[in-house]
């Protein structure tokens, strides 16, 4: 198999007594999706936190394309193409669609420090950009303060900026939540494309889509990954099904 | 097509000129100095609604910086006059862009020194820390007697421009007018560049610039520097005007009156802090005649703008903003 895009390796991270990542090892490989399930409160944020940076763990590594990642800051883990949508829809408030989107392109083309073109005009931001939100189906929306996009179409923006930022990998944290069924049929269709770019380590509550779209899942319980497999291992695990999906079937 | 902001900002930059040229006219000289000062402080406000405005850095320590380009207007202008040479030789200068140009670089040195350390917080920490560098340069002022100390520097002769009797009001004005629309100007440029986006958008949500890849320190400190170099130029034209400069014009009531400049205007627009600066000189004149107790009115009005009427002047004149 292909070296892993993301290789997370004895992870570690304490708040206090409490091990939230309890020695978590665990890759991403070119061209899947990887699921990450597990209870509330399992550490699946504090690990998503700690893999683009905002939070720092106590030991172990993480590697993104073969370089040794765990002391950059969450900006530069970005301009290396680790692109992250969040829980909480949290784009600029007070900008376009548009413009949440060309910030992404800017980020990428690493120029924020030009002080005289307009970027309104600069089609070297407004291009890639549009292309990226008719991606995600959200050109007819493009000129709308995101304030006024309903939730679900402010996760798609989510993903035509991650999209906008080139990202080699893409951490999706939750992307479903709040969305409706016809949304998240669409959504799941979608990255199931996507995939195809660069490899997806998803975050999903949502188990239909969690079944439908993973190649691999990973367990993680109490900050362990208890289990890591195909649908079809996970599914008989029996470890997996006391701990987690227990409750469900 | 032009928008209603752009009238209303037309509008006012129009009425501070004519109001300037009217009382020429007039033979008003005080009503020339009036618009003269409305002129100066707000440059000196639009220097920190870049920091403020579209940064968000609630900078309450930006007199130093005024007060940096007052002194540096009153030193190079004092040697030039007395004809002494200052420290390492250097010979003064009362050549008003050359002025500027030591003012502004003067700013930009303390605003990277102050910026570093105090960027790295934020809120109510920021604001202290701001606060306390502005006052550790305002009593470093007051106990230096070669400049003066605490009794001030008088500039005797206003310094020079180029083709332009600075002695004559109306031309003073008209060099501080200039410079305050090409502050404006700056201001305008800078927003809607590259950069002015990475920041508006550090303000809105840093983490989220953070994610996107947008590192959001050396963004902040640019724009802190900017603002202090576009602020230490109002101060030296504030020195000139006066034809004095003291420790004042660094103290923390200054700094408090430029804040209160940008939020009377409106916060974070373009011509926000000359409206705020109109209006607060106007309220200072009118006001002040009728009583000492002139604060506790212009008090009164802040509060009825914070709670009624967050966009100040131009919230009100030109109606929300619209961001594309």
């Amino acid at each position: 198999m292909a070296e892993p895009v993301l290789q997370i390796s004895n992870l570690v991270k304490s708040f206090g007594a409490l091990r939230a990542t309890d020695d978590v090892t665990i890759d991403l490989h070119p061209g899947e999706i990887h699921a990450l399930i597990g209870p509330n409160g399992a550490g699946k944020s504090t690990l998503i936190h700690q893999i683009c940076g905002t939070h720092a763990p106590n030991s172990g590594t993480i590697r993104f394309m073969g370089e040794d990642i765990t002391h950059l800051g969450v900006a530069a883990r970005a301009r290396k193409g680790l692109g992250r949508t969040f829980q909480i829809s949290s784009i600029a408030p007070e900008f376009s669609a548009l413009r949440n989107v060309m910030l992404a392109v800017q980020a990428r083309q690493g120029s924020s420090f030009r002080f005289f073109r307009p970027v309104r005009s600069d089609a070297s931001l407004t291009g890639p950009a549009m292309t990226a939100l008719e991606r995600v189906g959200l050109a007819g929306r493009a000129s709308l303060p995101v304030a006024e996009l309903s939730h679900g179409e402010r996760r798609q923006l989510e993903i035509a900026i991650a999209l906008a930022l080139g990202s080699r990998a893409f951490l999706l944290d939750e992307p479903m939540a709040g969305m409706g069924p016809e949304g998240s049929r669409a959504l799941t269709s979608f990255l199931a494309d996507l995939k195809q770019e660069a490899p997806i380590l998803l975050v999903e509550h949502d188990m239909d889509a969690v079944f439908a779209l993973a190649d691999r899942i990973s367990v993680l319980v109490y900050g362990k990954i208890i289990a890591t497999g195909t649908v079809e291992e996970i599914r008989r695990d029996p470890a997996v099904r006391t701990a987690y999906l227990g409750d469900h079937d | 097509m032009i928008s209603r902001e752009w009238t209303v900002n037309a509008a006012l930059a129009l009425a501070l000129l004519a109001a300037a040229i009217a009382a020429e006219a007039a033979g008003q000289v005080f009503y020339i100095t009036l618009a003269t000062r409305i002129a100066i402080l707000g440059l000196a406000a639009t220097g920190l609604n870049l920091a403020l405005g579209l940064g968000g850095l609630v900078s309450f320590g930006h007199a130093v910086f005024f007060g940096i380009g007052g002194y540096a207007a009153g030193i190079l202008g004092s040697h030039a006059f007395s004809g002494d040479p200052m420290i390492f030789g250097l010979e003064g200068s009362n050549s008003m862009p050359l002025i500027w140009l030591v003012a502004a670089l003067a700013a930009a040195v303390a605003g990277v020194v102050i910026g570093v350390i105090s960027i790295r917080t934020s809120g109510v920490y920021f604001i202290m820390i701001t606060l306390a560098f502005a006052q550790m340069l305002y009593y470093f002022a007051i106990s230096w007697p070669a400049y003066g100390g605490e009794d001030g520097l008088s500039i005797f002769v206003r310094n020079a421009f180029p083709g332009m009797n600075t002695m004559k009001p109306l031309s003073f004005f008209l060099i501080s007018f200039g410079a305050l629309m090409a502050g404006i100007a700056i201001l305008a440029v800078l927003r809607g560049s590259r950069f002015g986006s990475a920041l508006d958008v550090v303000r809105q949500n840093e983490v989220r610039a953070a994610a996107v890849g947008i590192n959001p320190f050396p963004v902040k400190l640019t724009a802190f520097v900017l603002s202090a170099m576009i602020t230490a130029v109002a101060g030296a034209l504030y020195a000139d005007l006066n034809r004095f400069v003291s420790p004042s014009m660094m103290s923390w009531h200054m700094s408090g009156e430029l804040i209160v400049l940008i939020i009377l205007g409106g916060t974070g627009r373009l011509f926000g802090p000359m409206a705020g600066a109109a209006l607060f000189v106007l309220i200072e004149h009118n006001l002040g005649e009728l009583t000492e107790r002139w604060q506790f009115f212009l008090g009164l009005i802040l509060l009825v703008t914070v709670l009624f009427a967050r966009g100040g002047v131009l919230g009100f004149l030109a109606g929300k903003v619209r961001h594309g």
